[in-house]
């Protein structure tokens, strides 16, 4: 009996091994895919459509002519303002997110083109703290929106975020209604804000500038919400219903303008910008 | 106190005068509470802002505000009854006046959902506070509340649109807002109110980005007594550590011990901060207030690099 076990270990050791720079296994249906045909498919899984998580830097490529053409605020670093002592220290935390990232924030802000059209441009990390909103992405995405209403460029920004970094306490709370009210100026002028939600967007990033495009563009699948999944099932002690929170959801509640599948995002947007300012 | 009383007791029984030894000892029984109550742990606070007989929004409108006359709806599917609008009275002049009511049973908090909004709520309170600019009356928002509700029907309905919604809008109402927070200022759910010129705070009030509860159950991974006490101090949740931060402009003193010895001394306070802040906000004009109000949030946060 034995040996048997043993060899089935070493099986499925030796699957593992695939050299995962080159093949990336679709989280949703299981599909292998050759990495570089995954980059030419838009991060989406040819088979199911599933799309993968990618990063501020692939986002810039897909939707900007020339990707990020000038990054904004690129050293605003955290400070740890109530010196947070958790299970981990936040500044500790913090440092790892940075060596781990290469960059050092959640979000990425910057100028760049959408078929010849200058815009401000701003995306979110999810990797870096699960995307959480603290006074850095605050003030960055204050800044972004400051700069599109002084230079009229219509303002994109990608969010993925699970909500406030509550190891900078209501200081992150307060940056809800920071980024609210710049919005709120841009609001005013006809400079079109356009926020474009990915998966996950929930809590204080939602309940302030995610929510707040004038149009709300989602992609598919997305879970975007208020409270978690399991916050709400704690609350009201039931199973949430399927597809509860998804992107097609909130379509269907009136909450987003559109489901857009990542192929047709640059197009889709490019053509409302069109219609708003060209 | 028990000495106290004995000595009281003994006194009478033998008929003689201990006024000054009462005196002493009823003194050093003043200063021991004092004592107690201000090295109250952040935790032990957050149980008094939460206190079973803490005065709510009602009880302080009652005893603050005169001719109160509240407006239900949002005009578009219902009344929220865990949040309360209406006209209110201080010192002769019309004020809106919006804020979270939370019950005092069961009944009434099935009713008012423990104070907790759904998205229909913080329409409604636009809706009212748009009807203040439009009759050019301060708003007066009282916060008391564990949180925006989480549940089917306030995600159908947009809970984040509708709080985003209302800070993006009260940055850009053209009338003085002051708000108070009177017993818990659970997160985005009391922000979605709380947008204001100028904020005050009851001394034994809180406010958080989170619950000691929840920060402990997804920090620490596990919420027991240790871990919540050690969220809620980590956290820096209490009024004097808000004022400190910057984020809040003064903290409202309560009786000793707490709002719930003595509701009318506390309302009293209260009222006095509302009226001093108020007569200070209505001097400014539209442009100075939106200026300053934007300023105010802009400079909130603390980074390194320019």
């Amino acid at each position: 009996m034995a040996w048997f076990r043993k060899e089935k270990k070493r099986l499925t050791k030796q699957k593992r091994e695939l050299p995962p720079d080159v093949w990336a296994k679709c989280d949703s249906c299981g599909e292998i895919i050759y990495r570089e045909k995954l980059a030419d498919n838009f991060f989406t899984c040819p088979k199911c459509d599933h799309h993968f998580r990618i990063g501020p830097d692939d986002y810039a490529q897909l939707l900007l002519d020339d990707g990020l053409e000038e990054e904004f605020d690129a050293d605003l670093r955290s400070v740890d303002p109530l010196n947070f002592v958790g299970p981990t220290r936040y500044a500790d935390r913090y440092e790892k997110a940075i060596r781990k990232n290469g960059r050092k924030e959640a979000v990425v802000t910057g100028s760049g083109r959408i078929d010849d059209l200058n815009v401000k441009f701003g995306v979110m990390d999810f990797g870096f703290i699960g995307g959480s909103m603290g006074s850095v992405v605050g003030e960055k995405i204050a800044r972004v929106a400051e700069r599109a209403l002084d230079e009229e460029n219509p303002l994109i920004i990608v969010s993925a975020s699970g909500g406030a970094r509550m190891m900078e306490g209501v200081l992150s709370l307060m940056q809800m209604v920071k980024t609210s009210a710049a919005l709120g100026r841009l609001h005013k002028s006809s400079v079109p804000y356009i926020s474009l939600l990915t998966h996950p967007t929930t809590g204080g990033v939602t309940a302030s500038f995610a929510m707040l495009g004038d149009v709300i563009i989602a992609e598919p699948g997305a879970l975007i919400g208020f409270a978690g999944p399991r916050v709400i099932e704690q609350t009201i002690r039931q199973e949430l219903p399927e597809g509860f929170q998804r992107s097609e959801f909130l379509l269907e509640h009136g909450m987003v303008d559109m489901v857009v599948p990542r192929p047709e995002l640059k197009p889709t947007i490019s053509k409302l910008l069109q219609h708003m300012v060209g | 106190m028990s000495q106290i009383g004995q000595l009281k007791k003994m006194a009478s029984q033998r008929g003689l005068n201990v006024d000054n030894e009462l005196k002493k000892l009823e003194a050093r029984l003043d200063e021991l509470r004092a004592e107690t109550f201000k090295s109250l742990s952040p935790m032990e606070r957050v149980q008094i802002a939460r206190h079973a007989q803490r005065p709510h929004s009602l009880d302080m409108i009652e005893r603050i505000f005169a001719d109160w006359i509240e407006m239900h709806g949002d005009r578009s599917f219902r009344d929220d009854p865990a949040v309360i609008c209406g006209w209110a009275r201080l010192d002769g002049e019309s004020v809106m006046v919006i804020a979270q009511q939370k019950g005092r049973n069961t009944k009434e908090n099935l009713k008012r959902n423990f104070a907790m909004m759904h998205p229909e709520g913080y329409r409604k309170a636009l809706r009212m506070m748009k009807m203040a600019e439009k009759y050019k009356r301060p708003i007066i928002t009282i916060i008391d509340t564990p949180g925006a509700y989480p549940g089917i029907g306030a995600e159908e309905r947009g809970q984040a649109e509708a709080i985003a919604r209302n800070l993006l809008e009260m940055s850009l109402i053209e009338v003085p807002i002051l708000a108070a927070v009177i017993g818990e200022g659970g997160s985005g759910g009391a922000l979605g109110l709380s947008v204001a010129d100028r904020i005050i705070m009851m001394e034994y009030a809180i406010y958080s980005v989170i619950s000691p509860e929840g920060c402990a159950s997804i920090l620490w991974k596990e919420n027991t007594e240790e871990t919540r006490n050690q969220a809620a101090a980590a956290l820096k949740l209490t009024a004097p550590d808000l004022y400190e931060l910057g984020v809040i402009d003064q903290v409202v003193d309560e009786p000793e011990g707490g709002a719930h010895n003595d509701w009318d001394v506390a309302a009293r306070v209260l009222r006095q901060a509302l009226t001093e802040n108020l007569k200070e906000l209505t001097k400014r004009s539209a442009s100075d207030l939106l200026d300053a109000r934007y300023e105010k949030y802009r400079k909130m946060g603390a980074w390194n690099g320019d």
